[in-house]
């Protein structure tokens, strides 16, 4: 998605439901959105998307949203690295586990 | 319109939890505008419904629609033909949604997904106030346009209370005094010699205390 300000909370909830350990939701710095409130919006969108993964058991941990600005490589980097690393920590996501378990 | 919250996931969840096929049902009218029952909500709640499922090693098939209303039967007909694949119906209208669905399919449990919380206005997207109760008898064109029934603490008829002070409702200061906002709009519409004028005692057969009512229009009737 080429804009965060057209992430919705469905977007991240059905990559968890087909299987994914964490989503990352990356948009430009709070304050330099092209659409003014974009950026802001998906921010609160990611937390409505953390609250219901709590609530189902998944964890809201697993989606995090991260800003920078295109020129920011190495800090993408450093975002990704976290994420990554945080994820491992908490395991794979448990709808995969429990699938597993049932096959 | 019709203003609606959405109920807590866990809530719904205890609802279902002898539920296999289960459908979830928004309504593309009020719901969908106060974001609480339209077709992306349904979408995100059986998402979370599904996911829930999954975790506890459920096999539970739960499916999307979004009718056009629920509070009319030609929309609710739409589900005649696949109501019976399913065992339970969250229903993501308002109450009256809920209770015409219910009525249509009788041996089908239809649960409610919102809470159902008043009629009123969006403020700014996600703030919604109440502005009528219903009452059967609309007396605004004597308020200045401003209900004393449904923003007024203790529905007073004619001025305001003791509690007002400052222009705000003793029950909460972040409310208007409705009587200040009457005063203030009829003032600048220079009609304030109605505020003078005594309104009789209402007649609150038409509002709840009646019962529950019925609008039959003959002209309209088929």
């Amino acid at each position: 998605m080429p804009c965060t300000g057209k992430v919705d909370v469905i977007h991240i909830m059905r990559a968890f439901e087909k299987g994914a350990d964490g989503v990352a939701v990356v948009g430009c710095l709070e304050g330099e959105c092209h659409f003014n409130a974009g950026n802001l919006m998906a921010r609160r969108r990611v937390e409505q998307a953390q609250k219901i993964l709590e609530t189902v058991g998944i964890g809201g941990e697993r989606a995090q949203m991260y800003n920078l600005s295109s020129s920011e490589g190495p800090l993408f980097a450093k975002y990704a690295t976290e994420m990554t690393e945080k994820i491992k920590a908490l395991g794979p996501n448990p709808i995969r586990d429990a699938k597993n378990k049932a096959a | 319109m019709i203003v609606a919250d959405k109920k807590p996931i866990e809530e719904i969840i205890e609802y279902l939890k002898d539920h296999k096929n289960i459908l979830i049902l928004g309504c593309n009218e009020c719901v969908t505008v106060c974001e609480a029952g339209g077709q992306k909500e349904v979408g995100v709640l059986a998402s979370a419904l599904r996911m829930h499922a999954s975790k506890e090693g459920k096999e539970v098939k739960i499916d999307e629609l979004t009718l056009e209303r629920q509070c009319d039967r030609e929309y609710l007909d739409e589900l005649r033909d696949s109501i019976d694949q399913y065992d339970a119906v969250v229903s993501l209208a308002c109450g009256v949604g809920v209770q015409f669905t219910a009525e249509q399919y009788h041996d089908k449990p239809i649960y409610p997904g919102v809470n159902t919380s008043f009629l009123g206005a969006t403020e700014e997207r996600g703030v919604w106030t109440e502005r009528c109760q219903a009452c059967g008898q609309c007396v605004l064109a004597t308020t200045g346009g401003i209900c004393p029934v449904a923003r007024c603490a203790k529905r007073l008829f004619n001025g305001p209370c003791g509690g007002s002070t400052t222009g705000r409702c003793e029950i909460n200061a972040e409310v208007d005094c409705a009587w200040q906002l009457i005063v203030d709009r009829l003032k600048a519409l220079d009609k304030l010699d109605e505020y003078e004028r005594l309104c009789p005692i209402k007649d609150w057969s038409t509002d709840r205390a009646g019962g529950p009512r019925k609008v039959v229009r003959e002209d309209v009737k088929q």
